[in-house]
């Protein structure tokens, strides 16, 4: 049995489902990043003046593309999967001789792919405001790809898990969004009170970013090795558990 | 060789309805199997585990030799299903759904785009191909499914009430088509309620209860058992008083149509020559009932008290 054949039918369908709706997945973040860079970079960034010594517009231009790069490739997962199963035609899969590893791989792809596309549409916006010459550029694609993996596996957890439409927003509304406003998008963890700072560092985002940041303009307030095995733990820890959650059938079978 | 072997299947939910009471049935491979139970019975979570769409309790279920635990991936490879409801990706086209389908099992590009073309043109979809699949009309929707089922060239076609809510004409097209899939080798089992599909299409039939089966047998021995017909005479005269036959039981229907059951051994040649004998003119007659229908019941009925 060639795996390879579904596993590539899979990404295929994946992408052709987001970019035939492009004016839901690719169009909103250019616009409102676009937005970000022109009232926090520009009128309000200009004011703040520099952080560890890059000027607020560079600083803030890591930690908004990482942010679009979670948000999108943990959406596209949750709601393509969500949608799978509410049509039914999870059933295909299930019928289908393919193994659980390449139905979660095939997904998880799909939203690492969607991820960094939009990774790539906020980067082109954030030209339009400031220069950019990348420090790393291995660090900064590989923190890129990570994170997106990890937000990915987490957006297809969350849709096994989901009985309704409102479950897969609740995770995105109510947790993504505020860990990555406090994952120190728009401001330096070191510009905290000593109690936030330690409160912050239990924040996984905040090493993503700052990994990211490092990778992109040579700033960082961690160590980018714990990035790398934060990153990979989560990586081990969310694959092994959808696996099981699709090995056991929990959410999509009786 | 079976098509399909299940062994000591059973299957508990998790609300701790025993839907499955420990089932044992072989397929033959090229048989046109008839499963038929009433609403509840088991049928669809047989279907469903043979189909892995459910977890079984225990026991087992080999498709063509292979076991569906051991060898998974092959044992799949050999089952096609076309399930009761649509479930297909409703924004997809008819096209995307069928190659979709066909990348899953492994298929090849182009034997994807041949295999493709055929089952669309042999299902009579080829012109909507490119229509997104929700704007198909709700025949066109279930032969996308028998399509869908067959691209990947499966042995074993599994029909879950493929035909159930269609209008009469598409399910006269659709008979044929599965009778031409059946001619080609491919095993079909068809779950059905229209039990005159049943008699009409298929060769062998098992009748499950309660999670057992309580009947499995070839059509033509199970319907030799029906001891008593039922027939509708059409009468070329009008007639005020049912005629009164030895043996046969006559009631009015209307002035020119009468009901009549007659007992096998009694023949319709004698009832024809005692209607003659009295100068009824019978003009045309048919099956009061369907026979299958007449049986099933029959079984269904015969249950010991105590096992609803």
């Amino acid at each position: 049995m060639n795996y390879s054949i579904a596993f590539r039918t899979l990404v295929i369908k994946e992408i052709f489902r987001f970019i035939r709706i492009w004016p839901q997945t690719l169009l909103p973040p250019a616009i409102t990043t676009a937005l970000y860079f022109l009232i926090f970079g520009k009128l309000i960034g200009d004011r703040i003046g520099t952080i560890s010594g890059a000027g607020y517009m560079d600083y803030i231009v890591p930690g908004i593309v990482l942010m679009s790069v979670i948000s999108h490739s943990y959406a596209n997962v949750v709601s393509s999967f969500y949608s799978t199963k509410f049509q039914r035609n999870i059933e295909e899969l299930l019928v289908a001789p393919i193994p659980n590893w390449v139905i979660l791989s095939g997904y998880v792809s799909g939203g690492i792919i969607r991820g960094l596309l939009v990774g790539v549409v906020v980067t082109l916006i954030s030209l339009l405001f400031t220069a950019i010459k990348v420090h790393h550029i291995g660090i900064t694609l590989s923190i890129a790809v990570l994170t997106a993996t990890v937000f990915s596996l987490a957006g297809f957890i969350n849709a096994i898990l989901a009985e309704s439409f409102d479950d897969i927003s609740i995770i995105p509304n109510f947790v993504l969004t505020p860990l990555s406003y406090l994952g120190g998008v728009f401001y330096s963890v070191d510009m905290l009170p000593g109690i936030w700072q330690t409160i912050s560092m239990g924040n996984p985002i905040l090493y993503m970013i700052n990994a990211f940041r490092y990778g992109l303009i040579g700033v960082t307030d961690i160590d980018i090795q714990m990035t790398f095995i934060i990153t990979g733990g989560f990586i081990v820890t969310l694959t092994l558990f959808s696996l099981y959650l699709l090995h056991k059938g929990i959410g999509i079978k009786n | 060789m079976n098509a399909l072997s299940l062994r000591n299947l059973t299957k508990i939910y998790n609300n701790g309805f025993e839907a499955l009471k420990g089932i044992d049935l072989d397929v033959e491979a090229g048989d046109f199997f008839a499963l038929l139970g009433p609403n509840g019975a088991g049928k669809s979570t047989a279907i469903g585990i043979i189909s892995s769409l459910v977890n079984a309790t225990s026991g087992s279920v080999s498709v063509f030799g292979h076991d569906l635990k051991r060898e998974r991936a092959k044992a799949k490879s050999c089952i096609g299903l076309v399930p009761q409801e649509v479930n297909f990706n409703q924004f997809d086209t008819v096209k995307s759904i069928l190659l979709n389908q066909a990348g899953y099992y492994g298929t090849p590009r182009k034997l994807a785009l041949q295999r493709t073309e055929y089952c669309l043109k042999q299902m009579d979809l080829w012109d909507k191909r490119d229509t997104i699949s929700r704007r198909l009309s709700g025949g066109m929707k279930r032969r996308v499914m028998i399509a869908r089922a067959l691209v990947h060239a499966p042995k074993l076609l599994i029909l879950d009430e493929p035909t159930a809510g269609v209008d009469i004409e598409i399910r006269r097209s659709m008979w044929q088509m599965m009778q031409e899939v059946n001619q080609q080798g491919t095993t079909i089992i068809l779950t059905t309620h229209y039990l005159e599909e049943a008699e009409s299409l298929c060769r062998t039939i098992a009748i499950i209860d309660d999670g057992r089966i309580i009947e499995h047998s070839d059509m033509s021995s199970l319907l030799a058992r029906l001891h008593i017909e039922h027939f509708v005479l059409d009468l070329a005269h009008p007639l005020t008083v049912a005629p009164t036959i030895d043996g046969c039981q006559i009631e009015r229907i209307t002035d020119k149509a009468l009901s009549v059951a007659v007992p096998k051994e009694y023949g319709l040649n004698k009832l024809f020559s005692e209607l003659s004998a009295r100068n009824i003119e019978v003009i045309s007659m048919k099956n009061k009932s369907n026979r299958l229908e007449q049986l099933f019941m029959d079984l269904i009925e015969s249950k010991p008290a105590g096992e609803q």
